[in-house]
């Protein structure tokens, strides 16, 4: 299953926010969403997950134009995991991992066996079955973004849409995120990630598009595309990319 | 809070035991008042109202009258209000992901309110000043949707309680005019105790006239019992999870109004319950509004039972609903606050 997305212009209704970005994601693959601050990366998740009306371009889930999918099918074929937040009642992390089924089941469906046992099994393959009876809220910040991942695995979606997964992370957690999203994309899914650190994406990504002021700057495989000289221009601070035996290394030159 | 189907059973215990705790209750405020009748006098008198055994010579007597033409219908009244005031405040609460919003958020008690004096103003008889409660009260809110549709938003939540207050305050400004125009012997009193809440006056085809839009209200609140939970994540969550915000929170909207406005209608305007007793219901079974729902209804019910017992018991002339509501209402809000914000964050 492929996602396309062609010539994209996208924005709120009179106030474009970016144009002509194109991405193209397999199963497997992550692609990685850099730049600086306010270049549109939000945006773009938010058309891409069809919230705002693309203002041009198209966007295609499995050969199917996103305009015709209704909200559960949508839901069926790409998962998105926002920034870890708290919601404002505490709900157990199995419900908030349950909740990921809703659009599995009928309208005035409560989640059957099957969604229990898929709820359970998320949490599972994640290795966080322990916390099931937790509060969400209760929970530290790496935590919650495991659990808001399991919700996505559990919507068995062949997409995943992350928000900037390791915002706020610490040190520890941000490995373990990144971990875990390359598992998913080892395991099959095609994941789209929105990142603020190269690193991350020299870490755990196959592709790469860096982004700025609405305009595609570089779109292609990490290595070729986190170059020095892009990264440079991309974030205004002078950066050379260093090699530690096969792994690529961010240096900002400060 | 562990969820899933291996807790079912023990919530639904809870349940009944619950739902019999509010049935003997409510059997004792059926027996209880300046008439005093004991169980044996109320069994006889239902089996003499379904026919088992013949009515005594010149027709029903005194306790009759009292049991089936005042007690019961107020019993099942009060239920009815508490259930469903505390029914539509947890699903506001749940839609509009806050924990201190009451069911009068939009208006639909300040609407009613209006109709109320606006028929009490003209001297209407009880039913139309019911049936005006009602129409005013559903009106008022499908006003404040048609302005927080016509603004758009992307905060639809936010706009939606800020036309709801808007509104709510121009029908306040309505309302007080007719107060100074009113006649301050007969009328003002009367407007002035219909909006403070009273099942004084509660007649059996009250109770009737007023259950099917509870019911009607409470079906699509029931079969949409998951998505209610979905929705309190925020409309950008939920829809990601596969659910359409926008028309889902009309169709929970309308359908909590019309349980509000079916009881506001008859028992005047009663505050408090549909804010505090579902906090309450969140603090014993957690946030999942699979449970919370039917938990809230019933305490609710139970809450507004005893609230009516003492008003039409602890002195000779009837307190107001909103009066004990209030002073009850009010302290354990406070309470709650202070004890940690239990129940949400």
């Amino acid at each position: 299953m492929k996602l396309d997305v062609s010539d994209l212009a996208f924005g709120y209704p009179g106030f474009p926010v970016g144009q002509d970005v194109s991405l193209h994601l397999e199963a497997g693959e992550v692609l990685c969403l850099l730049g600086p601050n306010g270049c549109g990366k939000t945006t773009l998740f938010k058309t891409v997950m069809g919230l705002l009306p693309p203002r041009g371009g198209r966007i295609a889930i499995g050969g199917r134009a996103m305009e015709s999918l209704a909200r559960p099918e949508l839901a069926r074929l790409m998962a998105y995991v926002p920034q870890a937040h708290a919601p404002v009642f505490p709900y157990s992390v199995h419900d908030m991992v349950l909740m990921g089924r809703t659009a599995h089941r009928g309208l005035f469906a409560a989640p059957s066996k099957g969604d229990h046992e898929a709820a359970l099994a998320a949490l599972e393959q994640l290795e966080i079955a322990d916390l099931a009876t937790r509060d969400y809220t209760r929970l530290s910040g790496g935590q919650r973004q495991l659990v808001l991942i399991a919700r996505a695995l559990a919507q068995e979606s062949p997409f995943i849409l992350l928000d900037e997964p390791t915002a706020s992370l610490d040190f520890g957690n941000q490995l373990m995120v990144l971990e875990q999203v390359r598992r998913l994309a080892a395991d099959g899914k095609g994941i789209v990630m929105s990142t603020h650190d190269p690193d991350h994406a020299f870490a755990c990504g196959t592709r790469a598009l860096a982004m700025k002021d609405g305009r595609t700057l570089a779109n292609g495989p990490v290595a070729e595309t986190l170059t020095g000289e892009v990264l440079s221009s991309l974030y205004d601070v002078p950066v050379e990319i260093l090699l530690a035996g096969e792994r690529r290394i961010c240096l900002p030159a400060i | 809070m562990v969820s899933g189907p291996t807790v079912t059973g023990r919530l639904a215990f809870q349940l009944w035991l619950l739902a019999a705790a509010v049935l003997a209750l409510a059997v004792a405020a059926v027996m209880t008042g300046p008439y005093q009748a004991s169980l044996g006098d109320l069994l006889q008198a239902v089996a003499r109202y379904v026919g088992l055994q013949s009515a005594a010579e010149g027709g029903p007597g005194t306790i009759d009258t009292i049991l089936f033409g005042v007690r019961i219908p107020r019993v099942a009244a009060a239920l009815l209000t508490g259930a469903a005031l505390a029914g539509a405040g947890a699903v506001y609460q749940g839609l509009f992901r806050n924990p201190l919003v009451s069911p009068d958020i939009l208006g639909v008690s300040a609407g009613a309110g209006l109709g109320a004096a606006f028929g009490i103003f003209f001297s209407l008889p009880v039913f139309a000043i019911q049936g005006l409660a009602f129409v005013a009260g559903l009106g008022t809110v499908g006003l404040v949707y048609l302005v927080a549709t016509m603004v758009r938003s992307y905060e639809p939540t936010l706009v939606l309680v800020l036309s709801g207050v808007v509104m709510g305050a121009l029908a306040g400004a309505c309302l007080s005019l007719l107060k100074i125009l009113a006649d301050p012997y007969d009328q003002l009193p009367a407007i002035t105790f219909w909006l403070l809440g009273s099942l004084a006056a509660i007649r059996p085809q009250d109770v009737w006239g007023s259950l099917p839009a509870v019911l009607i209200g409470l079906l699509p609140i029931l079969l949409l019992r998951w998505r209610m939970n979905v929705m309190s994540l925020g409309d950008e969550e939920a829809s990601a999870l596969g659910i359409n915000p926008r028309r889902l929170r009309l169709i929970l909207v309308m359908a909590a109004t019309l349980m509000t406005a079916a009881v506001v209608s008859i028992a005047g305007v009663v505050g408090w319950v549909g804010l505090v007793i579902p906090h309450i219901a969140r603090l014993l079974v957690g946030p999942d509004f699979t449970r919370l729902l039917p938990t809230a209804m019933l305490i609710g019910a139970g809450y507004m039972l005893l609230i009516d017992m003492i008003a039409r018991n602890l002195t000779t002339t009837e307190t107001p609903l909103g009066v004990l509501t209030a002073f009850i209402g009010a302290p354990v809000f406070i309470w709650l606050l202070a004890s940690g914000r239990r129940g949400w964050s």
